[in-house]
């Protein structure tokens, strides 16, 4: 992905400015916006909790333990435990691997799948591009949390289906913008040039306009992880998500969690943080994002 | 303009058949048999096999599938959504009973998040790249990143602990008692609201920050207006139209806090309307629910753009 984007830089940017290294790319970026810098630690933060967590976390996950049922936050307990004895630090640690599967992987079958839908139709064009737009304005049609609704109570509560219900909405709206871009693309002189020059159609796609519809795909990407993390939350609130006792954070507000709130606040209180932490840090990091690699923002 | 709109409204003849198509397909993929739902499910025991063919024949789930389509597509039609597995009532009325608690909510909420949003996003523009723009984002990028539900939840865990408050079981109109009700919606609203008024922000700071670079703008600055001229009289009002379409596009996201916020506050409206069906597995309403839902959110589109066409002088629509 990153040489992707360095490609598309390079393009655009190359007889300009001093080509710069990765590092001197990410220096520049934490330099230029401190808000998607710190957005970004969050998300690193956050990555290395979900990939240590098996270390990290001080008790098991999902071990049960009923002498300590509604323990308040402790030296040995630093969130309390919830209704099952179950150490609530440990569920949020392990929680932080749910999110962030289902945020990138939502976001990315449903970013992806939409993109190669808008460049095939910004291409090939005609009746193909019609139909497209036209099946896409359905889907559209459909506010996303319904739509995700609708298609997570057929699938049934399960981690993966949540990802298939959020990744589906996400489809129409990555191809309208990656559409939007591509049609701009073809309209280029260059490439015109290669594709008078006898290049190959599938050469023209994927090496002159695919580069250039980047950006704006890992904006959107970008963009999508945040709210795919919070539709996560919200399924899994509404027990349509991940099903107990999978330590999924909206799931870890549901049902009980209200009605014990008054004996033990710390359980809806800890895991709320945490999505709100998660989401804060992919939007700031994605806004930053967005103003830095949007051509018509930079300089602002 | 008379075109344009009949243009629109023709185009919208597709959309909504295809919304329609879509939705009986999604309903008809379910796994399951509603039938045996209503009897119980499979856990219910012995089911006489008899009744259960009735039942499938009284539902219209025994006919092909291309008559099952035309009879939902007619009654789509008449306004005929069929009737509720659960309680028996046609879907409509159900809905008609559930709908003026959402109307208020998502009314309130949206005056809330204006109130909140004009002129947080405008003094943001304003001073960009300052302290007050940084404190503005946060609250704004934090407000989306916060999920609705949980702040129900706080504000609820709040009232109940610091207040003795219990959150009031029944619905009352305004018309019958405008306290009764305030007392009612008011935390729910702010609750909406707030999350809504974080999407208004941005954007009234991005349109805001785009007109200011204007050339009428510049203008403004040298005939040596104040700022305060410059920036209401000028900019603001042409700031306005994005933000404008935004109240309306972002009528989704009001669907989907109302989803999450009436389930939170227990309060009888559609959002809380589908998450029961979907949790009862009631698929006409479901079916109904998701189909009026998309039309509502196409005609709101498109009264949106005619705003716009509207507002905008220099838009002339072909």
């Amino acid at each position: 992905m990153a040489t992707n984007v360095e490609v598309a830089h390079a393009t655009a940017t190359a007889s300009l400015a001093p080509r710069l290294t990765l590092v001197e790319e990410v220096l520049k970026f934490a330099r230029t916006k401190p808000l998607g810098a710190g957005g970004g630690l969050i998300i690193l933060g956050m990555m290395v909790v979900a990939a240590l967590a098996g270390t990290l976390a001080p008790y098991d996950a999902y071990q049960a333990d009923y002498a300590l049922q509604f323990a308040r936050p402790s030296a040995e307990h630093w969130f309390g435990t919830d209704e099952f004895g179950r150490d609530l630090m440990s569920r949020i640690m392990y929680g932080a691997r749910i999110a962030l599967f289902v945020g990138f992987t939502a976001s990315f079958i449903g970013c992806t799948i939409g993109g190669l839908l808008g460049v095939t139709s910004a291409y090939v064009g005609g009746r193909l591009d019609l139909l497209l737009e036209r099946l896409m304005d359905i889907l559209l049609a459909f506010p996303q949390l319904i739509l995700a609704l609708a298609i997570a109570s057929i699938l049934g509560p399960a981690v993966q289906n949540v990802v298939i219900a959020i990744a589906i909405p996400i489809i129409p709206r990555a191809a309208r913008v990656v559409r939007a871009t591509a049609l701009s693309v073809k309209e280029n002189v260059y490439v015109e040039a290669v594709s008078a020059l006898g290049a190959p159609q599938a050469r023209i796609v994927l090496r002159h306009i695919v580069p250039n519809v980047v950006a704006p795909y890992i904006i959107l990407l970008t963009a999508q992880l945040g709210g795919a993390i919070l539709a996560e939350a919200a399924l899994s609130y509404l027990g349509l998500g991940a099903a107990e006792p999978t330590p999924s954070w909206g799931l870890m507000l549901s049902g009980s969690a209200l009605s014990y709130a008054e004996k033990a606040p710390w359980i809806p209180i800890f895991p709320g943080i945490a999505i709100s932490l998660g989401v804060f840090g992919f939007n700031l990091f994605g806004d930053s994002l967005r103003d830095a690699l949007d051509p018509k923002l930079r300089g602002r | 303009m008379r075109t344009y709109i009949l243009k629109r409204l023709l185009l919208m003849v597709p959309t909504l058949l295809g919304a329609a198509t879509l939705v009986f397909l999604i309903m008809r993929v379910i796994p399951g048999d509603v039938a045996l739902l209503i009897f119980g499910g499979d856990q219910a025991g012995h089911i006489d096999p008899k009744q259960l063919a009735a039942m499938r024949q009284r539902l219209g789930l025994d006919d092909p599938l291309l008559v099952q389509y035309a009879t939902w597509l007619w009654g789509v039609l008449r306004l005929d959504f069929g009737t509720s597995l659960w309680t028996g009532q046609p879907v409509i009325e159900e809905l008609l009973i559930r709908l003026p608690l959402s109307l208020q909510l998502a009314l309130l909420a949206t005056m809330v998040s204006v109130i909140i949003a004009i002129p947080l996003g405008m003094l943001a523009a304003v001073r960009q790249d300052t302290w007050v723009d940084y404190v503005v984002r946060v609250i704004s990028i934090g407000g989306l990143a916060i999920p609705g539900f949980w702040v129900g939840i706080l504000t609820i865990l709040t009232l109940v602990i610091f207040f003795g408050w219990g959150p009031p079981l029944e619905f009352t109109p305004p018309w019958v008692d405008p306290w009764a009700n305030l007392s009612m919606m008011i935390w729910p609203v702010l609750t909406v609201g707030y999350r809504f008024s974080a999407v208004t922000t941005r954007m009234t700071r991005s349109t805001v920050l785009e007109v200011l670079r204007e050339d009428y703008i510049r203008t403004a600055w040298a005939k040596g207006l104040r700022e305060r001229a410059v920036v209401i009289r000028h900019a603001l009002k042409n700031a306005m139209l994005p933000v404008i379409t935004l109240i309306g596009t972002e009528f989704a996201f009001l669907i989907g806090g109302l989803v999450v916020t009436e389930t939170v506050f227990t309060l009888n409206g559609i959002g809380r309307f589908v998450v029961d069906a979907v949790a009862h597995r009631d698929y006409p309403v479901v079916q109904a629910l998701v189909f009026l839902i998309a039309t509502g959110f196409v005609v709101i589109n498109l009264l949106v753009d005619l705003t716009y066409a509207w507002f905008d002088p220099r838009i002339r629509y072909r």
